[in-house]
């Protein structure tokens, strides 16, 4: 992407919501705008999301679906207790999932703690996909996170730090406290700062993933408002939690901002992605996320650049699934590595 | 080959064991019928399932008499405690041959697996557990103290949901103290028939339960017959007529509950996603064999285009195709008759003027299939928007104010269901009050509860079926408290035909039920 490009595409995501909330990003227009849009019912949010849960994907398609799981993963360590000892093992499981079987494919990024970024490109070496379409991106939480509790200066150069580390994708946290009392203006202008902090001196950007923490937005109108605001403030993602509170993604709320997603693409012809995280630890729950995701918005949302799983554990299930489904047996957590 | 043409996962169907002839169930036993058998066929494939004994108006006879004496000297003399134990018991049994009678229901009717598996058969066992738990409540059903049964209840059910509406009628009628006959509908009475065995297995006193398979020849015997004290009729606004005027000038209760066609009325600031859901989950669920389906979708105009490109893009996402498949959302339609007449209206819509769309899907090539279809550019003067399709057609209307919207959904001859989409709740209140139909959903569609009574205004029939309601149906006052004890055996000696009890019949042991 060449910088004239990268402002293009700022320029008009920019005149784009101004466009669309009839003026300033202010609290009033913006308030005026995420109030138009039409409510939930969360009851039959909650249905459909079951019903979709009852697919039956079985054999081929099952073991597309645990191919397609796995390329979509950003397998994540985000503990105070992280070294780099344990990143670099983190990365050598991104690589190779499963060293038993060199088929499998490569997970999509890790996500670290800015400070680990360093850590994460070393270990990957060649395979960094350093902006590039092939191997993996490195993941970096950033803005204060998980509670977003700083100055706007501090998440800044929390951002600035990470980027300069070489982190491909930026996972910042919305100010929940800002958007609860309704200061939509301030969780707006924020994400465009977060936004502008992404790019890198060669004119190239990393990705922006906008975490709402939906298990604090407690309704779904909520979740729907903040991902509406996230997507006009220019995320290149909306991501469902920080894993860090104790409720994280659901399927419903998964559900819903895919919806949010579905009617943006409409409206402007522009893809959002979407990132459910913390709390998806077997396969067969990941596999009604990828149900969900054809259903709503379109098998081509199936793919790294738009839709990805934020998950730990969720890798070893899915390859013990995978064992299961080449050998015909079902081989237990010993024949998995840790991580 | 894309990920959403799901590999196919097919339900196994090793747990079902069917025989191929299924006779009659009387007093018990099942027993040939003198009429000439006819058979069953699965309608997305139209291979035959088994052949089905056909009761004539002596097998009819032999039933009624059955349920009397049941009636005389077991089930009336039974605690209202020992009835529930029966009730539970089947219940309970329903719920351990859920996959059987879910697998059974979709072979025979066409209705897609998930539905019979998720719907219909956790259903069953609701409404039985329901009303079990109201048999020894009697008190409390809203007639006063000490009712008592009425005697013998005719009932005859569709083919729409076999073994739900087979539950919504015996379940209430048990409760409240009457034997049974009931008559499934032509083309789905293998539900039916493995609900006996179940009986059997319940061991239900013999006789409490009969069940006679058979054409119009046989319901129309069965709802004739002088034996009977109740008559209970689910199905077309034109049998329902012929029955009530069958059975004008007797004393027997009659409870219809007949067609419908149903608005579904979408607000501007309704929850859109959800909206989107009810309206296909309210014509497309069943096929749109469903009598309080939403055929009508009333959207106010000023979201009409937004709605319509949603529900399109949604309905390209549904799976029409083998039943029996977990994964299908639409199946078959239950007979060749029921395909010609769907076909026939839709044609007519289209000759009307209305703009006919549907999804691209493959149909398979034999068996009975119709694409979801909706229609829009409906006024309320064509066929479309008052006749009764009962297929997967959905007639689109618009309207501007509330208070037109009303008068649009009111202008009908039926009246058993509507829907509204509101974010406001003033509006959703208001709306409902001034809306003729039995049945009013708000903010969703085409959902069912025991505890819930469920009937219909004007043509959609009379009387009402779950809740304290349904159960009053099957209940009489009593006249006095004298009365009350004798009026048990009372209208049995002077209506039903005399038949002598076998000597062998011994009476159930109480015991046996209570455990």
């Amino acid at each position: 992407m060449t910088t004239s490009d990268t402002a293009m595409a700022q320029l008009s995501t920019g005149e784009r919501a101004l466009a669309l909330i009839g003026g300033e990003a202010t609290d009033a227009n913006l308030r005026r705008y995420l109030h138009g849009i039409p409510g939930v019912d969360a009851v039959g949010l909650e249905q459909r999301a079951a019903d979709l849960g009852t697919r039956s994907v079985k054999t081929s398609s099952k073991k597309w679906a645990i191919d397609k799981i796995i390329s979509l993963i950003d397998l994540t360590t985000l503990e105070g207790a992280d070294t780099p000892g344990k990143v670099r093992s983190l990365v050598g499981k991104a690589l190779t999932p499963d060293a038993g079987d060199l088929s499998c494919p490569r997970v999509a990024a890790v996500c670290v703690y800015g400070d680990m970024v360093p850590h994460a490109v070393a270990a990957l070496g060649s395979a960094h996909s350093a902006g590039t379409d092939a191997g993996v991106n490195v993941a970096a939480v950033a803005t204060a996170f998980p509670s977003g509790r700083a100055s706007l200066a501090v998440k800044l150069a929390d951002v600035h730090d990470a980027v300069a580390a070489g982190a491909d994708e930026i996972d910042m946290v919305i100010d929940r406290g800002a958007f609860l009392s309704g200061r939509f203006g301030q969780v707006y202008d924020e994400i465009v700062a977060v936004k502008q902090s992404c790019r890198r001196p060669d004119g190239g950007s990393a990705h922006l993933k906008v975490i709402l923490e939906t298990g604090e937005l407690n309704t779904y109108d909520n979740v729907r408002r903040a991902s509406w605001l996230a997507i006009l403030a220019g995320g290149d993602f909306i991501k469902t939690s920080t894993g860090k509170v104790p409720v994280a993604a659901t399927l419903p709320v998964t559900l819903s901002m895919l919806e949010v997603v579905r009617d943006w693409y409409r409206l402007t012809g522009a893809r959002v992605g979407v990132k459910p995280a913390g709390g998806i630890r077997t396969s067969k729950d990941a596999t009604k996320y990828i149900v969900t995701v054809a259903e709503t918005v379109g098998e081509e949302w199936l793919t790294p650049g738009l839709f990805r799983f934020g998950a730990s554990s969720l890798l070893n299930d899915v390859l013990m699934q995978r064992q299961k489904m080449t050998s015909g047996h079902y081989c237990g957590p010993d024949y998995v590595t840790m991580d | 080959m894309s990920f959403l043409d799901y590999a196919p996962a097919p339900e196994s169907q090793a747990l079902l064991n069917l025989r191929a002839d299924y006779g009659l169930f009387i007093d018990g036993q099942f027993v040939a019928g003198r009429g000439e058998p006819f058979q069953s066929i699965n309608p997305a494939t139209e291979k035959q399932i088994a052949m089905i004994a056909h009761a004539d108006a002596a097998d009819v006879d032999a039933a009624v008499s059955a349920a009397r004496r049941a009636y005389d000297k077991t089930w009336s003399k039974l605690s209202g405690s020992d009835r529930g134990k029966y009730l539970f018991r089947i219940a309970r049994l329903v719920q351990e041959r859920a996959r059987e009678l879910a697998v059974a229901e979709t072979l025979d009717n066409g209705k897609p697996i998930k539905e019979s598996r998720d719907v219909d058969v956790p259903l069953v066992a609701a409404w039985f557990f329901y009303y079990a738990g109201w048999a020894d409540k009697l008190d409390h059903a809203g007639v006063g103290p000490t009712p008592s049964a009425r005697g013998v209840a005719a009932q005859v059910i569709p083919w729409n949901f076999p073994l739900l509406m087979l539950a919504w009628k015996i379940a209430p009628a048990l409760a409240a103290g009457n034997t049974v006959v009931l008559k499934p509908a032509e083309t789905t009475s293998l539900t039916a028939l493995l609900f006996a065995e179940i009986l059997q297995q319940a061991d239900l006193p013999a006789g409490v339960v009969n069940i006679v398979t058979g054409g119009r020849d046989t319901g129309k015997a069965l709802v004739g017959h002088p034996g009977v004290n109740l008559v209970a009729f689910t199905g077309s606004t034109g049998a329902g007529r012929a029955i009530a005027r069958s059975v004008a000038g007797t004393d027997k209760k009659v409870i219809l509950e007949l067609g419908g066609k149903a608005a579904n009325i979408v607000f501007d600031d309704a929850p859109i996603d959800q909206a989107i859901e009810g309206i296909v989950n309210g014509i497309f669920f069943n096929q749109g064999h469903v009598c309080c389906a939403g055929s009508r979708l009333l959207v106010q105009e000023s979201i009409h285009d937004d709605v319509i490109e949603r529900l399109k893009a949604r309905l390209s996402t549904l799976r029409l195709g083998d039943p029996m498949d977990k994964n299908t959302d639409i199946g078959a339609i239950n007979s060749a008759e029921q395909l010609a007449r769907i076909r026939e209206l839709t044609d007519i819509g289209e000759q009307e003027g209305a703009e006919r769309w549907s999804p691209d899907c493959v149909l398979p090539e034999t068996g009975f299939w119709f694409k979801p279809t909706i229609f829009t550019n409906v006024s309320t003067s064509h066929r479309i928007a008052r006749d009764e399709v009962f297929g997967p057609v959905l007639s689109v209307l618009t309207f501007r104010t509330p208070a037109e919207a009303v008068a649009k959904a009111n202008n009908t001859p039926y009246g058993l269901s509507a829907g509204i989409w509101t974010e406001k709740g003033s509006r959703m209140l208001a709306v409902a009050d001034k809306l003729r139909a039995g049945v009013i959903w708000a903010n969703t569609f085409n959902r069912f509860d025991p505890a819930s009574p469920f009937g219909g205004y004007k043509e959609s029939g009379y009387g009402r079926e779950g809740g304290r309601h349904g159960l009053a149906a099957y209940l009489k006052p009593a006249a006095g408290r004298a009365a009350a004890r004798t009026v048990t055996a009372a209208p049995a000696a002077s209506v039903a035909p005399a038949v002598a009890s076998p000597a062998e019949k011994t009476p159930v042991s109480r015991k046996k039920a209570a455990k």
